[in-house]
């Protein structure tokens, strides 16, 4: 069995920092914007070597979504950024009409997604983003898993025309992906070979997936990990091939399992080679306080609930 | 250089083709729509600098955006007749299969549109992001934007007001059509706002009235005092005092109009008082 390494903890949105640093050296047009929450977003450096790229918008989100949108007329490329929780829900309208609508290449970028921003709460912990933002027509979403992968895909979608929806997370947590690796939009990353069971999951829960398979593994279970960095457009194939071997399928994600990856994965499913499935995800509930591996525990989030959901799944092939 | 009689000829057009397309899908809004003729025409018929043809990011030339959507029978008219699209297009207006759409948009790729607009209170952040890049991009022509009274309740526009000032995003025209009216009344009944002037002036931004709204010289000459203004460290707005429904007398100044398209009997009468100018499409 093929052995990922830790090369060591570090938050997602720090990725997101690096590429955006990068990129400020090698694509002129690319520009930032920032409501009120800089050093969060860890765009720091970016805002120090290119204070000309750099726009502080204040805690006013709808402004700047259609500030962004503006900024791509006459060739910018614009990165709104803040949390997930307010670069969706609160200004749903203006992405829909001011950006999806009218196609405009601004990459939304979000930090403090789902339960693993922890203290803060509920009012901070969006669980709906990623259906939010999958459910308008052109946008592409994504959901990144280590520091490696947010790095790769922030520097990547500065080359894709159109909407981004790029979701990264606040806690510091496993970095095992290649180092300025390749990233791929739309294509999902096969991490490990199995035949009983194909487990899909993107974001945080891509590592707590591998582990979940590296114990299976010692219980006898060949379990295969496809790490879907990108839920739309979902790599359909991917999926299907994995199924059509194994004949059951564990999605998780950081997510409401309403309109999440998992719904995405049954409708390909479902269309193509219905097989049984078998949701890691908030059972359509809010968040609370708490640290961050409580909550994933509490809410079953984790290693322990993706084996869970891989022995009930077998007992349904 | 068109003199103010052409272009009184060219809004007596305009105003035709508003009317015939909303009376022709029977809905639509009107009202709004003939109350801002002559700023349309003044605007692109003289005062943008406006390249030939049309593509999206419009570098070295003025940019428009119209954020109350509703009223594209007279963006679309006033496009079309600056060459931008066919005539006869209009004819499709809120039809199936055009890219003449109820509201504007860029989704079907109609040229002269830059931004879809429909749901109130989004175009000013949009006009503001278009104004510095153009900052950025070393381009010194304007942006220009409109926006109706009603649509200022909108809150997004106060966090783009306040963005514009304190950026000194001075590039950046943006015009309220000040008729007093919208769906369920009058302004002042509906959500009174107070001095609109007094608000933007405390936001920072450098204001002008222009009383007359549908008279076409003080239109130009507010257009004109307005380019002066720019380039000083302030945005600029322009408080456009329209009647709605201009133009045609029992359309006038109600909002009983905003959304309702003319009978047969009422589309005669409207056609009636606009002579044919340009050629009706």
């Amino acid at each position: 069995m093929k052995k990922y390494i830790n090369s060591g903890n570090i938050d997602t949105r720090s990725g997101f920092g690096a590429g955006m640093d990068e990129l400020g050296k090698t694509h002129e047009n690319v520009v930032a914007l920032c409501a009120d929450l800089t050093g969060s977003l860890k765009l720091n450096d970016f805002e120090k070597n290119h204070p000309e790229r750099f726009f502080q918008t204040g805690i006013a989100e709808a402004n700047m979504m259609g500030m962004a949108a503006g900024m791509t007329i006459g060739g910018k490329i614009p990165y709104a950024t803040t949390f997930a929780n307010f670069a969706t829900g609160r200004v749903y309208d203006q992405i829909r009409q001011s950006i999806a609508y009218s196609n405009k290449n601004v990459k939304i970028c979000a930090s403090h997604a789902g339960l693993t921003l922890g203290e803060d709460g509920a009012t901070h912990q969006i669980l709906e983003d990623l259906g939010l933002m999958k459910m308008l027509p052109g946008m592409t979403v994504i959901n990144t898993c280590d520091y490696n992968q947010t790095k790769a895909a922030t520097i990547a979608i500065a080359d894709h025309d159109g909407p981004v929806y790029l979701r990264f997370g606040r806690p510091s947590v496993a970095n095992f992906t290649e180092k300025d690796g390749k990233f791929e939009i739309g294509k999902a990353v096969h991490l490990l070979e199995g035949s009983d069971v194909t487990i899909v999951a993107t974001g945080h829960l891509v590592w707590e997936a591998i582990k979940a398979a590296e114990e299976l593994n010692e219980n006898g279970i060949s379990a295969e990990v496809i790490n879907i960095h990108t839920i739309k457009p979902l790599d359909d194939e991917a999926i299907l091939n994995s199924v059509k071997k194994t004949r059951c399928i564990v999605t998780c994600e950081e997510h409401n399992y309403l309109g999440g990856l998992g719904e995405s994965v049954a409708r390909v499913l479902a269309t193509n080679d219905p097989a049984p499935q078998e949701f890691v995800a908030t059972q359509d509930t809010f968040g609370e306080s708490g640290t961050p591996a409580e909550l994933m525990e509490k809410y079953g989030l984790n290693t322990k609930s993706i084996v869970a959901a891989v022995n009930k799944v077998l007992t349904r092939k | 250089m068109p003199n103010t009689k052409q272009l009184e000829d060219f809004v007596s057009q305009v105003r035709r083709d508003i009317v015939r397309q909303v009376h022709g899908v029977n809905s639509g809004h009107p009202g709004g729509s003939l109350g801002c003729a002559e700023f349309f025409v003044a605007l692109y018929q003289e005062v943008m600098k406006r390249k030939d043809g049309f593509d999206m990011d419009g570098k070295d030339e003025d940019l428009f955006f119209l954020s109350n959507g509703h009223i594209s029978p007279v963006f679309y008219s006033v496009l079309a007749r600056s060459g931008y699209f066919p005539v006869a297009e209009l004819n499709t207006y809120r039809k199936i299969d055009s890219r003449v759409q109820g509201h504007p948009t860029t989704h079907e790729g109609l040229p002269g549109i830059r931004i879809a607009s429909g749901s109130l209170g989004q175009g000013m952040s949009v006009a503001l992001g278009a104004a510095q890049t153009k900052k950025l991009n070393g381009d010194p022509n304007l942006v220009y934007s409109l926006h109706g009274d009603g649509e200022l309740q909108e809150g997004q526009n106060w966090e783009a007001i306040m963005y514009a000032s304190a950026n000194n995003i001075d590039n950046l025209i943006s015009t309220v059509d000040l008729n007093g009216q919208q769906i369920d009344g009058t302004t002042d009944h509906v959500l009174n706002m107070g001095s609109i002037r007094a608000k933007f002036e405390a936001f920072g931004w450098e204001v002008l009235d222009v009383e007359k709204g549908n008279d076409m010289n003080a239109v130009l000459a507010g257009l004109k005092e307005a380019k002066s203004l720019t380039g000083k460290g302030k945005p600029v707005c322009i408080l456009l005092h329209t009647i709605m429904g201009n133009g045609v007398d029992f359309m006038m100044g109600t909002h009983a109009w905003h959304g309702k398209a003319p009978n047969d009997e009422q589309l005669e009468s409207a056609l009636t008082q606009n002579p044919e100018t340009l050629g009706d499409y």
